[in-house]
């Protein structure tokens, strides 16, 4: 900020402070936590999808060896709270009650039934097969169309139905654009289309534990979480335990995805447990437990109209999603898909968009936030729609694009969907992605190829997308009936040696804010970035804070820091100027130091005013002894990143495999911290979008047995299956904080799914195929040429 | 993800692994690289009394030519296959299929033995050694015995060796001088193949001399295919793809999460044409890039 450009920290691509510890197995996962007297819970769990709970015994696992203490849900049931869902998103919406043990009724595989606690962790799951339990098996509904089918099996009974909910926003009744149906009724092209969001899990490598201590008299819990603050007012709030007798823990969680975003069956199992036998208990789930109960992602149909005129000018977009809640709703559950809502309509000037989306419930796991919740979705199917729209009117990708995008001299612009995007500049990252990626070249390639009739393809594939991050406005989220706000806090506080401790109450688990925020403290305080220190991650060293997703944690908890450190700056400048002997007036902080104007020579350190504050000998009057501050920020507005994704593929049309030949990426998050930390979370972002793309899908069977259960069916791509991918930034910061900062958490995954299925159907199209379901396995792609060719015939 | 309780022994010759098994009745399982039986513990799909661990015994451990043969110790690792200049030279298919084994790490504690005895449909080592007619060689409480590898294998991961008995070692018919190709499709990198196919080529005077085909996951067990291997007899380069349209003649490929029947049968016609082509070295016929996973 105002050090000089030599010694700025920010925009270092400093190496991170936590990899040391990471690298070298030092780590304290909550597995790794052990506490005298603890003991080992494991969870039995439901066979079927869904069943009515006739008996269950645990009498013979009490019997087990090493067997302390085993519940069924009723044992537990004064006990136990209940799950909340914090996001009702219509007043009539459907939440059913969602207890952490079933006492009654199961209504997914996988939902926890009965528990046994014993002193091994071994022991306890051996016993698990010794409990009984008598289950009458209930009609199962896994479809969600046939789930809101007259007469469809009903998830839950007392509902009477298995719609959740149905939400709209119309720009016509909303006054943010026009009416779709007269934009229907002048279109020249219509395209009507139907993308299918499959079913993902979110695979974060550490699986998810909890160890919960009832200590004297509160109560310690350490969990494999995004939010522990979250985790601590929810607990209180659903179990009746006062709030300041919890604390959470968060230690080092080893990913997270939005599959920790959550509250969890486990964490309020293991709460009850450890509450009714008055001893520690511990928790760590195995990866099938992770695959069938941790929430899952995406699973969404989207049925799009688009109206257009010949020109290529997008008139109206019509959206309407049908969402898999999965049997119950879990923290955010049905607003994921509103989080993509406002999105659709992307970085095009459209004139008049309606959306409706309409959440059901099935007999199984829940879904629930998963990397990017709600907005890879709407720019998938907006970045392949509009790639239809080029292929219908023989226009190049690129250019359909130009026609209808923001240009950078419109911001701020107020969208269709009443955004106002604050900054952007789609045609200068479009432009240098184009030229990294060598856009003609591979344009004439795949010319060639088409013409020689290679059975090796060339397709290229398009995504010019932009998000909305930072979440979020605390107004924003209460006018969309958001349970809680989006604020974040941070604490400065400067040791009298100069050293300085940071509290922050982003929750990282991966995303190396130690490392990020430690520069921006160095700019903001003049002192070495070795001199920082960033806590975080327990509700008693961190009390206040929103936790860390959404792409959140700098755009709104970085900037929270930054308004603390100016705090502290103000009071270092008094202090400064009391010791320097001059107005304050005439204190500026220039080159890391407290400097009289004019007289550069005559300074004071931050470390020399800590410890004049520090003996209080001879401070101004009536100043409070401390060079302490609180912060906490609210923004005004989401940010909103954008950049333009291009991938190349080689598609062998004879065994349906696909191959990706290049790709090349230009993001603009804004002003950038740290860019190593940035071009990480695009290589891993994009990673996990080219995941969906092509490999990963959770599969049920029709009894609603979840086939992939495990990392060897449910395929995620590893580092042999990519290829090196080509990252350079435009930047463009943002002019809603100050900062300058827009988040880069999500954008990767965000942009790449629709870059490669836009590439792999831009391969065939001379084929006759226009869409390919994700993913895009090698028999997919197999199968839709068969079609193509059994259609031309 | 914790095994049933197991007792575990570690003996350091093969006659003390068979005595350990002989003790154990059906009850016990052996133990060689680790990778199928221990999620197979984990997931307690298989609670055995007792492990006995071959990981103790020396002389499981290496390759090395004997007359005619190639033989490769039970306990030897994908990673030394597939690296050792002695396979390469005589067996080239076995080093290629045992190069495209899961990852890395697979690589390096995965054992021919282990592969061959798990009999997994989907394996790759199992195809490789039908095509190349290896005999395998096991040791009971009453000697020794051979089995030829295309009677080894019985059902899904079911083969002839008896629950007393140890799979010590892999003899394979030195074929110096001939083509190999493994051409191999999976859902990713380290995945199990969805269909792959082995070819060794004897190559005579710009034709196919002769063939060895054999097919993974077209069927319960490796499948030998014979009628491509006959049509090749003789055959140049514009002769390859009539050939591999017998490919699919004799197997009952799985229709399961990874892929349909129909896309299997497809894929084995489509793998053995590039498989032959390129074991015979007629690579122009194709023109095509090799599948991900298959290696020269």
């Amino acid at each position: 900020m105002t050090a000089t450009v030599a010694e700025r920290e920010v925009g270092r691509a400093r190496l991170r402070k936590e990899d040391a510890h990471l690298i070298r197995g030092r780590t304290r996962w909550t597995e790794n936590v052990t506490v005298p007297g603890m003991l080992h819970l494991a969870i039995l769990r439901s066979p079927h999808a869904h069943a009515r709970i006739t008996r269950v015994d645990v009498s013979a696992a009490l019997r087990s060896p090493n067997v302390v203490a085993a519940f069924t849900g009723a044992d537990l049931a004064d006990l136990q709270g209940v799950l909340a869902c914090a996001w009702p998103v219509t007043e009539d919406m459907v939440a059913p009650t969602y207890t952490p043990l079933a006492t009654t009724e199961v209504r997914h595989v996988g939902e926890p039934v009965a528990v046994v606690v014993a002193r091994d962790r071994a022991s306890a799951v051996d016993a698990l097969e010794a409990i009984e339990v008598d289950y009458e098996p209930l009609p199962v509904v896994l479809d969600m169309e046939q789930a809101l089918a007259d007469g469809a099996p009903l998830v839950h009974a007392e509902a009477g139905t298995n719609k959740c909910y149905t939400w709209v926003f119309d720009s016509a009744q909303a006054g943010t654009g026009g009416d779709v149906a007269q934009a229907a009724a002048g279109a020249e092209v219509t395209l009507k289309r139907r993308y299918v969001q499959q079913r993902l899990v979110p695979a974060f490598m550490e699986p998810r534990s909890v160890l919960v201590d009832p200590g004297q008299d509160d109560i310690t819990i350490w969990s494999a979480t995004q939010i522990p603050h979250i985790l601590r007012f929810l607990l209180s709030a659903t179990t009746g335990v006062p709030e300041h007798k919890i604390r959470v823990i968060a230690p080092d969680v080893g990913g997270g995805f939005g599959g920790k975003l959550a509250a969890t069956p486990e964490e309020w199992i293991a709460f009850a447990v450890a509450r009714k036998i008055d001893r520690p208990v511990k928790y760590t789930e195995s990866r099938w437990e992770t695959m069938v109960s941790a929430h899952h992602g995406r699973d969404v149909i989207q049925d799009l109209t688009l109206y257009a005129r010949r020109d290529g000018t997008v008139t109206g977009l019509e959206v309407k999603l049908t969402a898999n809640m999965g049997a119950y709703l879990g923290l955010v559950t049905p607003g994921v898909p509103l989080l993509g809502a406002f999105m659709y309509n992307a970085i095009y000037k459209i004139p008049a968009y309606r959306f409706e989306c309409t959440g059901v419930f099935t007999n199984t796991t829940k879904t629930d936030a998963y990397r990017g919740a709600g907005r890879p979705e709407a720019t998938y199917a907006i970045e392949r729609i509009m790639d239809d729209l080029a292929a219908e009117l023989g226009m190049d990708p690129v250019e359909v694009r130009r026609r209808n995008w923001i240009a950078h001299e419109e911001f701020p612009y107020t969208t269709v969907a009443g955004l106002v995007y604050d900054s952007g500049n789609y045609e200068a990252a479009t432009e240098k992605a184009m030229q990294l990626f060598g856009y003609e070249q591979l344009r004439a390639e795949q010319r060639a190829r088409r013409e020689s009739g290679d059975p090796v393809q060339l397709g290229i594939g398009v995504s010019t997308y932009t998000e909305m991050c930072g979440i979020a406005p605390s107004r924003m989220l209460g006018a969309l009936n958001y349970g809680a706000g989006g604020w974040e806090a941070a604490r400065v506080r400067v040791l009298p040696t100069g050293k300085v401790e940071v509290v922050t109450g982003t929750s990282p688990h991966g995303q190396g804010h130690v490392t990020a925020w430690s520069q921006i403290v160095a700019d903001q305080l003049g002192v070495p970035f070795e001199d920082v220190e960033v806590l975080h991650g327990d509700t008693r060293t961190s009390p206040k804070g929103l936790d860390t997703y959404g792409s959140r944690s700098l755009a709104v908890g970085g900037v929270a820091l930054a308004m603390a450190c100016g705090k502290v700056r103000d009071k270092a400048r008094l202090v400064a100027a009391h010791l320097l002997e001059c107005s304050p007036d005439d204190v500026e902080f220039a080159d890391g130091a407290f400097r009289v104007r004019g007289t550069p020579t005559a300074a004071k350190t931050l470390a020399e005013i800590a410890t004049a504050v520090f003996t209080a000998h001879d401070l101004p009057e009536g100043m409070e002894p401390n060079l302490d501050s609180d912060a906490v920020f609210d923004p005004d507005a989401f940010s909103f990143p954008h950049g333009t994704h291009l991938c190349a593929v080689e598609v062998d049309t004879e065994t349906g495999q696909v191959t990706i030949r290049n790709y090349a990426c230009v993001d603009d998050v804004g002003t950038v911290i740290n860019p190593l930390i940035v071009e990480g979370q695009v290589h891993g972002g994009v990673a996990q979008g080219i995941g969906q793309a092509l490999y990963e899908e959770a599969v049920y069977d029709s009894d609603g047995n979840l086939l992939t259960g495990s990392l060897a069916d449910y395929t995620v791509p590893s580092a042999a299956d990519l290829p090196s991918f080509t990252t350079d930034r435009t930047e463009t910061p943002a002019t809603t904080n100050p900062l300058g900062v827009k988040g880069v958490g999500e954008a990767g995954t965000i942009a790449a799914t629709p870059a490669v299925v836009n590439a792999v159907v831009d391969a065939l199209r001379p084929y006759g195929v226009d869409d390919v379901p994700m993913p895009c396995t090698p028999e997919r792609v197999w199968q839709a040429l068969q079609q193509a060719k059994e259609a031309a015939a | 993800m914790i095994p049933a309780t197991f007792d575990y022994v570690k003996p350091t010759t093969v006659d003390e692994a068979v005595a350990a098994l002989a003790g154990a009745g059906d009850d016990a399982k052996v133990l060689a690289g680790g990778h199928s039986l221990l999620p197979v513990l984990r997931l307690r799909l298989a609670a055995p009394g007792l492990l006995v661990d071959l990981g103790g015994i020396e002389e499981l451990r290496g390759v090395r030519l004997d007359g005619g043969a190639l033989v490769v110790g039970a306990m030897t690792t994908h990673a030394e296959v597939a690296g050792d200049p002695q396979v390469r030279d005589n067996a080239a298919l076995l080093a290629q299929a045992a190069a495209c084994i899961g990852d890395r790490q697979v690589r390096h504690r995965g054992t021919i033995g282990g592969s061959l005895a798990h009999a997994d449909p989907a394996g790759d080592l199992p195809t490789a050694a039908v095509a190349l007619d290896a005999e395998l060689v096991v040791a009971g409480p009453s000697g020794r015995r051979t089995v030829k590898a295309r009677e080894f294998f019985v059902d899904y991961f079911t083969t002839a060796l008896r629950p007393d008995e140890v799979l010590v070692e892999v003899r394979v018919p030195a074929l110096p001088g001939w083509g190999a190709h493994y051409a191999k499709v999976s859902r990713t990198a380290q995945a199990w193949a969805t269909v792959a196919v082995a070819a060794a080529v004897r190559r005579d005077n710009g034709t196919i001399g002769e063939a060895r085909v054999a097919l993974t996951n077209m069927g319960p067990t490796p499948v030998r295919a014979t009628a491509v291997e006959q049509a090749l007899a003789g055959a140049g380069p514009d002769g390859v793809a009539a050939a591999a349209g017998h490919a699919a003649e004799g197997t009952s490929p799985p229709s399961d999460t990874t892929a349909s029947a129909a896309y299997r049968t497809h894929l084995a016609t489509v793998l053995t044409r590039r498989a032959v082509a390129r074991a015979a070295g007629f690579i122009a016929v194709d023109g095509v890039p090799s599948p991900r996973g298959g290696t020269e």
